[in-house]
């Protein structure tokens, strides 16, 4: 059985890749990889109270949400949102585990509100007044794939038109030797049930066992296998090639994805 | 949608543990919430804390998943033939075609709070034998039950706040109605931790008192811990009377503020009415409302007036939440079993701790039990981050 739609927007922002035109020259091999630290942009959206409350994960979901819906010249407040992420603010959760552990036991009002695991889709809501359903989703290493089903489902069984975004942060030492994610990672897709004028593929994914595809360049291979958000880099790939194809994506054990790619032209 | 049957469900709460002693203390409008005494935690405030969840082991080969989360997830799949049921029916439709769709908020984070107070003097290290992704990570009870139960099929937690296990449902009946899966086992497991009790406290939101949803003296949530489960699967032509039937799912964000509600509960009020459209029903054909009803002065108020522009102020309901406290994550399987169980023995639990209904809030809140034939069953479910979920659920025949 497989679930389709189109791609309609891409966003990206991660370690040496600012954004989508940036990083399809990079997956298509017309430009090097060069790794860099991720560089993250104010969250323009954000009134400037709420801007100072935000921390590196938002950040990163909003980035690559705000590219996404700037390409597919969709406005984002008609958007359904489904946000897939491995874990939630990790410099926040670490903060809290730490105020836990002393005698005091003080935390403030703002981290607590911002542990949730949807404190990125709570803030892109308020940002653009998207009041359609926001879903946030986990499956450790296979979160994106996690976040692909689910919002395929929804754009082919409902007929949505959403945005998929797929991010994590690291986390801070000591958390960080347990869950060592290197830097900040963000994608994001603008999915739509019918082609649009700014269309760039047609997916269709279904579940199967075939092992699932690496990166040829060691950098970026390294980038997806060290973050679970960054497991969508051969499909963006894929995507970046403009040629028909498939991809085989990591999920979870004895079970990957398969997405077929279609491009509009 | 096309309706799903609930084909199995049950729950373990501070009420109780599985169905029977669920519906007795409902009965009987009992209370599980005592005065804070888990762990080391020094708070004026009441909290639901499941009975036996210490003491239970999960199995030695899933010894890395052990933590308070997945010891309450355990306990509760153990009650009501449940295991035996989803193993039925994997042997029915094959391991590959069940989903596992669970909902938290904190999921074993107590484990990291724990280990956090004994970080290595020296180097600041996390003990040696603190497992992350087993206890800490969010999808840690979603893989935990996919592997207790043997499954193959597409797994994941939805993490959406107090809205989380309400939400599963509407990711479950999607993968189904796709044609993914043919069941999924759904449900919530949330369990006590430093982090909400703490947290809920540093925003003024917990009561010193029991929790007492709707009255006018209300003072905020009582923090409850529950694991809640149901099995999903097509809706077959036939099906018995007391059969009960996932009718519709509706969700929405408010856009409004993180941890505090629409004030006129615009979210809510579009969760129910995307419910109401997915089961095409008119408001008038649901019997009784199992409010969220958390008891803050905020919150009530807000869902009051969201039911009250629904459905006016004759639909019948309540909040359970003062018998079970808030269960955060669980708080939407939890109360989807309840109702399921409201529906199958015609039973509107009046709202256990409320004494003095707030004449500020229009809607028809019981605080006596009401005893009559329910069809059909309105479940609401609010988080942080504005997240809403609506279920309704309703009898076969």
């Amino acid at each position: 059985m497989k679930i389709g739609g189109y791609v309609s927007g891409i966003g990206v922002l991660g370690p040496g890749l600012d954004n989508w035109p940036d990083t399809a020259a990079v997956l298509s091999a017309r430009r090097a990889y060069q790794p860099a630290p991720t560089v993250l942009p104010v969250p323009a959206l954000l009134p400037p109270t709420e801007r100072r409350r935000t921390g590196r994960v938002v950040k990163t979901a909003l980035a690559v949400a705000l590219e996404a819906t700037k390409q597919a010249a969709i406005e984002p407040a008609t958007l359904a949102s489904v946000f897939a992420s491995s874990g939630a603010d990790g410099h926040n959760c670490h903060e809290i585990c730490r105020a836990l552990a002393l005698e005091a036991r003080e935390i403030s009002p703002t981290r607590f509100a911002n542990s949730v695991h949807n404190a990125a889709a709570g803030y892109w809501s308020i940002a653009t007044g998207a009041t359609r359903a926001s879903t946030v989703v986990c499956a450790f290493d296979a979160s994106f794939c996690a976040g692909l089903l689910e919002a395929l489902t929804q754009v082919a069984v409902d007929g949505e038109s959403l945005l998929l975004i797929a991010y994590d942060t690291e986390y801070p030492d000591p958390l960080r030797s347990k869950r060592p994610i290197p830097d900040a990672f963000g994608a994001a897709l603008v999915l739509t049930p019918h082609r649009q004028a700014g269309s760039l593929a047609r997916i269709e994914a279904s579940l199967g066992s075939e092992p699932c595809d690496s990166l040829p360049d060691a950098g970026l291979e390294s980038l997806r296998a060290s973050t679970p958000a960054a497991r969508c880099l051969p499909l963006l790939r894929q995507l970046a090639m403009h040629t028909q194809g498939r991809t085989v994506l990591e999920y979870l054990d004895g079970s990957n994805t398969l997405v077929e790619v279609e491009p509009c032209n | 949608m096309k309706p799903l049957l609930v084909k199995e469900f049950t729950a373990t709460s501070c009420i109780g543990r599985g169905l029977d002693q669920t519906l007795d203390a409902l009965i009987a409008q009992r209370s599980g919430l005592k005065a804070c005494t888990f762990e080391t935690v020094r708070l004026d405030t009441h909290i639901g804390e499941a009975a036996g969840v210490d003491g239970q082991q999960v199995p030695a080969e899933l010894k890395r998943f052990d933590c308070r989360n997945n010891r309450l997830a355990e306990l509760a799949l153990a009650q009501d033939g449940f295991l035996e049921a989803v193993e039925a029916w994997a042997g029915r439709c094959g391991r590959r075609r069940i989903g596992v769709f669970i909902g938290t908020s904190t999921s074993g984070i107590l484990e990291t709070e724990l280990a956090y107070r004994k970080l290595d003097p020296l180097t600041g290290a996390l003990p040696a034998n603190f497992d992350y992704a087993a206890t800490h990570n969010s999808f840690s009870v979603a893989d935990y039950l996919r592997r207790r139960l043997r499954l193959e099929g597409p797994a994941m937690t939805v993490s959406c706040a107090c809205a989380s296990s309400a939400k599963v449902f509407g990711s479950a009946r999607r993968m189904i109605e796709a044609g993914l899966i043919d069941a999924a086992v759904v449900g919530g497991v949330d369990s006590l931790c430093l982090t909400t009790l703490y947290g809920f406290h540093s925003l003024q939101l917990c009561s010193s008192a029991p929790c007492r949803p709707f009255d006018v003296a209300r003072d905020g949530i009582s923090i409850g811990e529950a694991a809640a489960f149901a099995l999903l699967t097509p809706a077959p032509g036939s099906l018995n009377g007391d059969a009960v039937l996932l009718l519709g799912v509706g969700e929405s964000n408010d856009a409004h503020h993180m941890s505090a509600p629409h004030p006129e509960g615009d979210g809510a009020r579009r969760a129910m009415l995307a419910a109401l459209a997915a089961a095409n029903l008119d408001p008038g054909a649901i019997d009784y409302i199992n409010l969220h009803g958390t008891g803050t002065p905020s919150n009530d108020r807000s869902e009051s007036q969201a039911v009250s522009r629904v459905f006016g102020a004759a639909t019948p309901c309540s909040s359970t939440k003062g018998a079970t406290g808030h269960t955060l994550g669980a708080a939407g399987a939890l109360e989807a079993v309840i109702s399921a169980l409201a529906l199958r023995n015609g039973l509107m639990p009046g709202g256990a701790q409320t004494t003095h209904i707030d004449p500020a809030l229009s809607a028809h809140y019981l605080l006596a039990n009401r005893r009559s034939r329910l069809a059909r069953v309105l479940s609401n479910s609010f988080g942080f981050g504005g997240a809403n979920c609506t279920l309704i659920l309703g009898l076969a025949g």
